[in-house]
């Protein structure tokens, strides 16, 4: 695959990014994504400020997708530990979560002082409801990016049917569904 | 006061959830809901559907949910502590690997990972709005509405605001 780069390849090398720019970058992800915040990643990371080449950011995200927790600070973890280490995933993850968590309460505040006002309520039941079709858009979009056959549909139908329909715990259905879907890739090309 | 009770109890559901969200914050939504409103009744159904709401509606990580149900429980200290318990194990756990990446960088063994984690993530954030579309239905309406914004935002680029800003606009007129 000739478009992979590998590190000391790539236009960027480790200590070219300061913690001060990372800080700085990923702040502005965190105050830009509203409802998703990985399409501002990439715009801000590769397009903006060309940290990584297209191909090196792919790789990462993909890393970060895989992994459990909130994609976009696996993100801050890996791109702040790409150019300073640890300190950098520190810097990177308190400028995600810093802002957005001191005004997430504070809309909390208004919600709990106005929230049984009638327009309010007419307001929050439009918003959940446009927010759940929100959430059922973005597992739409991964599985027309990462699903293309049988198999991959039958384990993403199975995962479904346990959480939402038979509302097992989840980490029961993880234990089961993982080792089941590794034969099966294994077992299946497609 | 039993303070140290309900951070306990935050802590170690939230820890735990961290390393199982396969696909990020909106993939264990169902599992949030399970907790919250009907294991530890910390809120009502209704409660749920808004925080989520607002938490979609602020700028930053899905993960704010998380902040908003730790806040409702337990206020500031319940938040920070919600929040640490959601990020730091899967935070840790990506800083190891990330660290070992370049030994597996397009190894067998990463690819085969990814083609077996990403129908299991795609089925559990398909579950989650599945979960939230039946939580936010207070009649046929609100279903219609969830759906079309899934359409929407499935189809075009639009920025997912403006979707949220016209379900906002529906509700307040009393259209719903």
């Amino acid at each position: 695959m000739a478009e992979i780069t590998v590190d000391n390849t790539t236009i960027s090398s480790a200590g070219a990014v300061s913690l001060r720019e990372l800080f700085a970058g990923f702040f502005q992800i965190a105050i830009s994504g509203f409802g998703g915040v990985l399409p501002w990643a990439r715009r801000m990371i590769v397009e903006q400020r060309a940290w990584l080449d297209d191909a090196e950011f792919n790789e990462m995200l993909s890393l970060c997708q895989l992994l459990p927790g909130p994609n976009v600070l696996n993100l801050g973890i890996c791109v702040g530990a790409r150019f300073q280490g640890w300190r950098g995933s520190v810097v990177a993850c308190f400028a995600l979560i810093a802002l957005p968590f001191c005004l997430v309460i504070g809309a909390g505040m208004l919600y709990v002082k106005y929230g049984d006002l009638t327009i309010v309520r007419g307001v929050m039941a439009g918003v959940s409801a446009a927010a759940a079709g929100l959430v059922i858009a973005m597992g739409a979009k991964m599985a027309r990016t990462g699903i293309h056959g049988l198999r991959g549909a039958a384990v993403a139908a199975a995962g479904f049917t346990a959480v939402a329909v038979l509302r097992w715990p989840i980490g029961w259905v993880l234990l089961g569904l993982i080792p089941v879907s590794l034969v099966l890739a294994l077992a299946f090309k497609k | 006061m039993k303070a140290t009770s309900p951070l306990g109890s935050l802590a170690s559901h939230f820890v735990l959830l961290s390393l199982l969200a396969i696909g990020g914050a909106n993939a264990v939504i169902p599992e949030l809901h399970r907790v919250a409103v009907d294991q530890n009744h910390w809120l009502t159904n209704s409660q749920f559907v808004d925080l989520f709401a607002i938490a979609q509606a602020v700028p930053g990580p899905n993960v704010l949910i998380v902040t908003l149900i730790g806040w409702h429980v337990a206020g500031v200290p319940g938040a920070f502590v919600a929040t640490a318990a959601m990020c730091a194990p899967s935070c840790l756990l990506t800083y190891g690997v990330h660290r070992a990446w370049h030994r597996f960088y397009l190894s067998r063994i990463r690819l085969l990972l990814q083609r077996a984690l990403v129908p299991v993530a795609v089925g559990l954030v398909v579950a989650s709005g599945f979960v939230l579309t039946q939580a936010a239905a207070l009649d046929w309406k609100y279903v219609a509405v969830s759906l079309a914004t899934a359409l929407v935002a499935f189809g075009t680029k639009w920025n997912p605001l403006w979707l949220l800003a016209a379900a906002a606009v529906l509700g307040a007129a009393g259209w719903l």
